[in-house]
């Protein structure tokens, strides 16, 4: 699976809790749309810190990092980036 | 404390069938509440029968319930207790008033006789209560001013059935209960029914600080009392020091008359303010040994027994205290459920039936408790995000914003850009209408009703209003003339306190072990002192229960008067899923019941069990969607699946005596 769709699955099981692919676009705000609140963005850190072996740091905890799939996807391409 | 049951004749000229029988058959569902006697009286005309298990407390051999006035027109059976019937029998007696015991029973009936429905504004206690005017055949209900003790009604066929708790009424239902989409609804945004609703569609409540009456075969009710708030700033004068004084005398003054009793009393200790603040005023104003009660935990962020130590050895009082594992929480949890007769949200109440359990087995049944320093005189976070969010909203651009989260939020574990982030989105809620009626709420509305996410389509089509909508459309007329922290008490008084902390934590907990609880802090003297109190002496800038605290300044330790207030919590999800959970909670949570019950999409739950098996769910809202789910199915299970069963299992022998005819 490429990174979009496991960080996509992820959002869609643990976030809205269903496998429908419509109830999210990739460029939706979490935080506006009620999805993540701020517990449920340290469980995101964690999912990724797991799944691709990166550390988050605390600055870089933000909403252009966090607060889409798309914002994520991008964060954890830059990072896999810096560490290759 | 007691449980009391009855039926009556709804119309005007009907008589009830086999009264005796049915009657008994509710207090048999009632034992735990009154295990030490139980009585029936049966009116001659058969329009009325009324039963009353009891715990005995005050004069134990002279009141035995139902009991009558001089001549027998009157008859009462009551739970709870009358703290001031020593003062109000004095004065009934020189009116003339025979009284023929030294219970405080029977200050209600001659108080009944003197004043009319009046009588309820003299009587200071708990109490649910079910009079029978024989003389002007007519059937009175009445439930304390704040809801500390439960008395449910339904009307079946041509009877109102009535008694103290639900599981009396389901032996004679033709056919188990439903549960109603909107209770279900409310549960998942205030964390309980409103009042007068329950979880049952066509059971309900006698709302606290009402009367309801049974007359010539109309059932009507009216509010005796309320919360009530200045209108025009008339605020009570004095400064800080006199008013602590005035308020710490109240205080002493509602204890003193709450350690009436034939037995010894105990007291619970959380080792937060309130109940430190009561163990100083009990151990200033009696000379009685105090043993104290407390819970601890093994997770460290949710145990407080430091402190619970630090005031027991600063008071010298005995102290004995339970420990809750998550397993204790998980196995418990089914009983739990079944004693509040309601969906919760919260695992809270089990470790509270585990304590009062503790008690009984001390050899004790009553126990003095803190609940209500918080509503009364300003103590929730909730008010303080609710004093931030007005502050946010009048002066968007101000620098102080983020530094008066840190002030609320010190023990925050997330650090950094992101915490401000997503509080300030959190905290915005409802930030372009401060003045909106529900404002100080909406951010716990918010996220509760976020567990909604998991109903089913059939239950979310079912459901037609607006659960906010609908209570801020129903508050009192003079609640926008009140400051706003005070529109905060009362909304807090009449969702939390009313419908969740008194009965669900509070009354079923206590009477799951038959020990009676009694709350110095809801005295109403208190409560309406401290409704005329300036919201400045409540919350003064950030410090919660500022003239609590200088009230009881020279009792208690520092450590404890400036502690960050610590709301009292067990382990949700980790109670079940740290290990393998019991087997119930599979089976209630497997997708067949889920869709057989059907209020639940089994999909989505699936997901969030997935989340909590790997420890992954932390956030609140997780938590509390699967207590609440669970809690919904296991009611449905006991009340709904095994109906009949869960009847036989309430239907075990009881002895006691039947009073009147036939």
């Amino acid at each position: 699976m490429s990174i979009k769709q496991t960080i996509r699955r992820y959002v869609l099981e643990n976030f809205l809790f269903t496998d429908d692919d419509s109830a999210l676009q990739d460029g939706d705000s979490f935080l506006a749309g009620g999805i993540i609140d701020s517990t449920g963005v340290l469980e995101i850190m964690l999912f990724i810190e797991e799944t691709y072996d990166i550390k988050v740091e605390d600055e870089e905890m933000l909403p252009e990092n966090l607060d889409s799939i798309d914002n994520l996807v991008a964060f954890v391409q830059r990072k896999q980036a810096v560490a290759a | 404390m007691c449980g009391i049951a009855g039926i009556a004749a709804l119309s005007a000229r009907a008589q009830i069938s086999e009264p005796d029988v049915d009657v008994r058959r509710m207090l048999l569902a009632l034992r735990h509440r009154g295990p030490d006697d139980s009585g029936v009286y049966l009116d001659p005309h058969g329009r009325i029968g009324l039963g009353h298990t009891r715990l005995s407390i005050i004069d134990l051999a002279g009141g035995v319930q139902p009991m009558p006035n001089e001549d027998q027109t009157v008859w009462v059976s009551f739970n709870g207790e009358i703290f001031n019937y020593i003062e109000l029998r004095e004065v009934l007696q020189k009116t003339g008033h025979r009284f023929s015991t030294h219970s405080d029973t029977e200050v209600i009936v001659h108080a009944y006789e003197q004043y009319g429905d009046d009588f309820v504004q003299y009587l200071n206690g708990q109490f649910a209560i079910a009079l029978w005017d024989a003389h002007r055949q007519r059937l009175l209900l009445v439930r304390d001013r704040v809801g500390i003790l439960p008395l449910f009604y339904t009307c079946q066929g041509e009877r109102l059935l009535f008694a103290s708790e639900i599981k009396a009424l389901l032996p004679l239902l033709a056919e188990a209960p439903r549960i109603s989409p909107t209770a279900l609804d409310q549960i998942f945004t205030f964390w309980a029914p409103r009042s007068p609703n329950t979880l049952f569609e066509g059971i309900f409540e006698v709302p606290p600080g009402y009367l309801m009456v049974l007359e010539n075969g109309h059932l009507h009710e009216s509010m005796y009392w309320d919360w009530r708030f200045p209108e025009q700033d008339d605020y009570l004068p004095g400064s800080d020091a006199e008013l602590a004084e005035r308020l710490y005398e109240l205080l002493a003054d509602a204890t003193r008359i709450r350690l009436r009793a034939d037995v010894p009393i105990g007291a619970y200790l959380s080792g937060g303010l309130d109940s430190s603040a009561l163990v100083a005023l009990i151990r200033h104003h009696s000379a009685a040994p105090l043993k104290t009660f407390s819970i601890g935990f093994g997770d460290k962020a949710l145990d407080e027994s430091a402190f619970q130590q630090q005031l027991v050895e600063h008071l010298g009082v005995d102290y004995r205290r339970v420990f809750c594992h998550n397993r204790d929480i998980a196995e418990d949890f089914p009983a739990t459920v079944f004693h509040a007769e309601t969906a919760i949200l919260r695992t809270a109440p089990t470790p509270m039936r585990r304590l009062s359990g503790l008690v009984r087995a001390s050899g004790y049944k009553v126990v003095l408790t803190g609940e209500g320093a918080d509503e009364a005189l300003g103590g929730y976070d909730l008010f303080k995000e609710a004093k931030i969010r007005q502050f946010w909203a009048r002066h968007p651009q101000s620098e102080w914003r983020p530094l008066l989260l840190k002030a609320l939020y010190p023990y925050l574990e997330t650090a950094g850009a992101q915490a401000k982030t997503y509080l300030r989105n959190f905290y915005g809620i409802g930030l372009d209408h401060p003045d909106q009626p529900g404002f100080s709420h909406l951010t716990r509305w918010f996220t509760t009703a976020q567990c909604k996410v998991f109903f089913s389509p059939e239950l979310s089509a079912a459901l037609r209003e607006d659960a906010v909508a609908q209570l801020t459309g129903q508050l009192p007329p003079a609640f926008e003339r009140w400051h706003p922290f005070n529109r905060a008490q009362y909304l807090e008084a009449k969702t939390l306190l009313g419908g969740y902390l008194l009965c669900s934590q509070g009354d079923r907990m206590l009477m799951a072990n038959s020990v009676e609880g009694r709350f110095p802090f809801l005295d109403h003297r208190v409560i309406e002192f401290a409704n005329r109190l300036h919201p400045r002496l409540k919350m003064r800038a950030l410090n919660e229960k500022f003239l609590l605290k200088q009230a009881m300044a020279t009792y208690l330790p520092w450590q404890i008067l400036e502690r960050h207030k610590q709301p009292y919590r067990a382990p949700d999800i980790p109670a079940f899923f740290s290990a393998a959970p019991p087997a119930y909670v599979d089976d209630l949570l497997s997708a067949e019941k889920l869709k057989r019950y059907g209020y639940f999409d089994a999909k989505k739950v699936s997901f969030l069990l997935n989340k909590a098996r790997r420890g992954h769910a932390i956030a609140y809202k997780d938590n509390m969607a699967l207590v609440g789910i669970l809690s919904t199915q296991l009611c449905h299970d006991y009340f709904i699946e095994r109906f009949s069963r869960t009847i036989r299992e309430l239907n075990t022998r009881f002895r006691g005596s039947t009073q009147g005819q036939p």
